[in-house]
């Protein structure tokens, strides 16, 4: 049961990460990037180039490629982005759909479509916990590793927001824009310097995400569909919402997984966060976390 | 010859197809309070807006300082020493009292004056003091009115543009904003373009006064000669005269016409 629930949490930690980038930028700029997955998956390659190709060690790797992949959300948005606005909010979405086919094709071009991995300090490490006569309860550190960096990354992401004076203009940009352009806060760059922390902090969550799945391929980026349910489920514009809608169903589906019977649980396992989006949407169609402050026009 | 502070000529600004300045031309001079009255729809908010650079005249100048900023970005404005108290107060409603007033000091940079502006403000607006680690969005109409002032305050501008300070607000609230207003012109020496629809508390602050109908510019002058004008006591203070000029009042018309 231990087990399962530290896999469920962790695999939820990363749909909470991804979540979380999803609704920084949503609550910033009202637009939704669905090429966050895929830009998840840039970060997971550029980190694979740098540490197995380029012979880095892990540290330094995963240091430039959070750093490289926040750059590129910084002028994804710069260069592109920023320049539609004014045009309806549709042209938005289409825009980060096709992003994201292309980063998937171009990535397919660049690294190739077989699965690829690169080794971590710690590895495919287990550790196990107490043995019994029933079986012993085992725990794979790439789950604690995960789970452990989403609380610093949390933590760290908190005390930016409440603490620095660019942090707290990017929830003052985000609640009102026009304000806060009276108040000399550059908004376009603050924009762009928050779908660099979005691409940043998916990067994070495939980083920590790549030893647990062992292997992956330019495919990895529809992970974010659930973490799209995730969000929803948190309320689509609440940080907390998207992590915990995250969890919820990480541990959901890993459950579903070792309870549900054999064939049965193949199937459903996979939906099962989707089945609890339905059963949210139909409860509380706000989301648990859902802002009632409604935005003045 | 008095220094313009700011110096509008011949903006023209649409909205879409719409032409919302014909052409106003207005002069705020160093260290006063200039106010434009007008109705609703008259286009005040537009010079407001086209002055900090969120909307964009056609044709015409604005210049602040000797320099030219028609068409310049509203935060870029703001950083040149124009602070806009937007119609409505738009204070950030998530944000605690404090950190909206540090909001408003974003574009400076020295730690020590920001604090000093800090202790300024909450001498001018105690309440904000009272309430400044509560979000703002649970502050009255009147706090947040406050807080929008205190806020722009916090940036130390040369120019303060106040739009409607007075909306939605009861009358003893008016009077109070009204004369944190004018001590702050007197004692901080900040100058203000100030767009009013309550004529009479607006004319006893300022200095000069434009009328704004539909666009442009139809009547300026010192405040104390417009307080005894017939057109503005008639149409815009309200003072009823019967049968001024043996006419019935509601056949009479505005003598600019």
């Amino acid at each position: 049961m231990i087990q399962i629930v530290v896999a469920g949490v962790a695999q939820g930690c990363v749909y909470g990460m991804i979540a979380l980038g999803f609704v920084l930028i949503y609550k910033a700029t009202e637009q939704v990037n669905f090429a966050q997955g895929d830009i998840m998956m840039l970060g997971m390659f550029t980190a694979f180039t740098l540490i197995a190709t380029g012979g880095l060690s892990w540290w330094l790797g995963i240091v430039l490629a959070i750093a490289v992949t926040g750059a590129f959300g910084f002028f994804l948005d710069k260069l592109m982005l920023r320049q539609i606005i004014g045009q309806p909010q549709f042209a938005v979405v289409i825009l980060t759909i096709a992003l994201g086919f292309i980063f998937r094709s171009v990535a397919g071009g660049v690294w190739g479509a077989d699965p690829v991995s690169f080794t971590t300090p710690y590895g495919r490490t287990i550790v196990t916990l107490n043995e019994s006569e029933t079986g012993n309860t085992v725990i794979d550190v790439s789950d604690l590793v995960i789970i452990l960096g989403t609380i610093i990354l949390v933590a760290v992401m908190y005390a930016f927001f409440r603490f620095t004076r660019i942090g707290i203009a990017m929830q003052a940009a985000s609640q009102n824009q026009l304000a806060a352009c009276y108040m000399g806060i550059p908004v376009k760059y603050i924009f762009s310097l928050i779908w660099g922390i979005s691409a940043a902090v998916s990067c994070v969550a495939g980083i920590l995400l790549a030893p647990k799945i062992a292997t992956f391929d330019p495919d990895v980026g529809f992970l974010a569909i659930t973490a799209f349910a995730a969000a929803v489920i948190g309320g689509f514009g609440s940080l907390p919402g998207a992590l915990l809608g995250g969890l919820i169903i990480g541990v959901t589906e890993q459950l579903a997984q070792a309870y549900l019977p054999g064939d049965f649980a193949r199937a459903v396992a996979p939906v099962s966060g989707f089945v609890i989006l339905l059963v949210v949407l139909l409860v509380r169609p706000d989301g648990l976390f859902a802002q009632t402050q409604r935005k003045k026009v | 010859m008095i220094e313009n502070l700011l110096s509008v000529r011949n903006i023209e600004t649409y909205y879409g197809p719409i032409m919302a300045l014909r052409g106003v031309s207005l002069d705020v001079p160093k260290g006063q309070i200039v106010t434009v009255l007008g109705a609703n729809g008259a286009g005040k908010t537009t010079i407001l807006k086209t002055v900090s650079g969120v909307m964009d005249p056609q044709k015409g100048s604005v210049t602040f300082e000797d320099n030219q900023i028609q068409g310049s970005d509203p935060d870029w404005v703001a950083r040149q020493g124009i602070a806009h108290v937007p119609e409505g107060r738009e204070v950030f409603p998530l944000l605690t009292v404090r950190e909206n007033l540090s909001m408003g000091a974003f574009a400076r940079t020295e730690r020590g004056g920001i604090g000093a502006d800090l202790e300024m403000v909450f001498d001018y607006f105690p309440i904000l003091q009272e309430r400044a680690d509560q979000q703002a969005g649970y502050l009255s109409g009147g706090q947040q009115q406050m807080l929008a002032i205190a806020r722009a305050l916090m940036a130390r501008p040369r120019l303060m543009l106040l739009d409607e300070p007075s909306l939605g607000l009861s009358p003893i609230l008016v009077k109070e904003i009204f004369d944190i207003i004018r001590r702050l012109n007197k004692e901080q020496g900040v100058t203000m373009l100030l767009v009013e629809q309550n004529a009479n508390m607006a004319l006893q602050i300022a200095g000069y006064g434009y009328v704004l109908e539909l666009g442009r510019i139809v009547m300026d002058d010192a405040c104390h000669r417009l307080l005894e004008s017939e057109d503005i006591k008639e149409f815009y203070l309200g003072v009823k005269k019967d049968a001024v000029r043996g006419r019935k009042r509601w056949r009479r018309k505005k003598t600019w016409r």
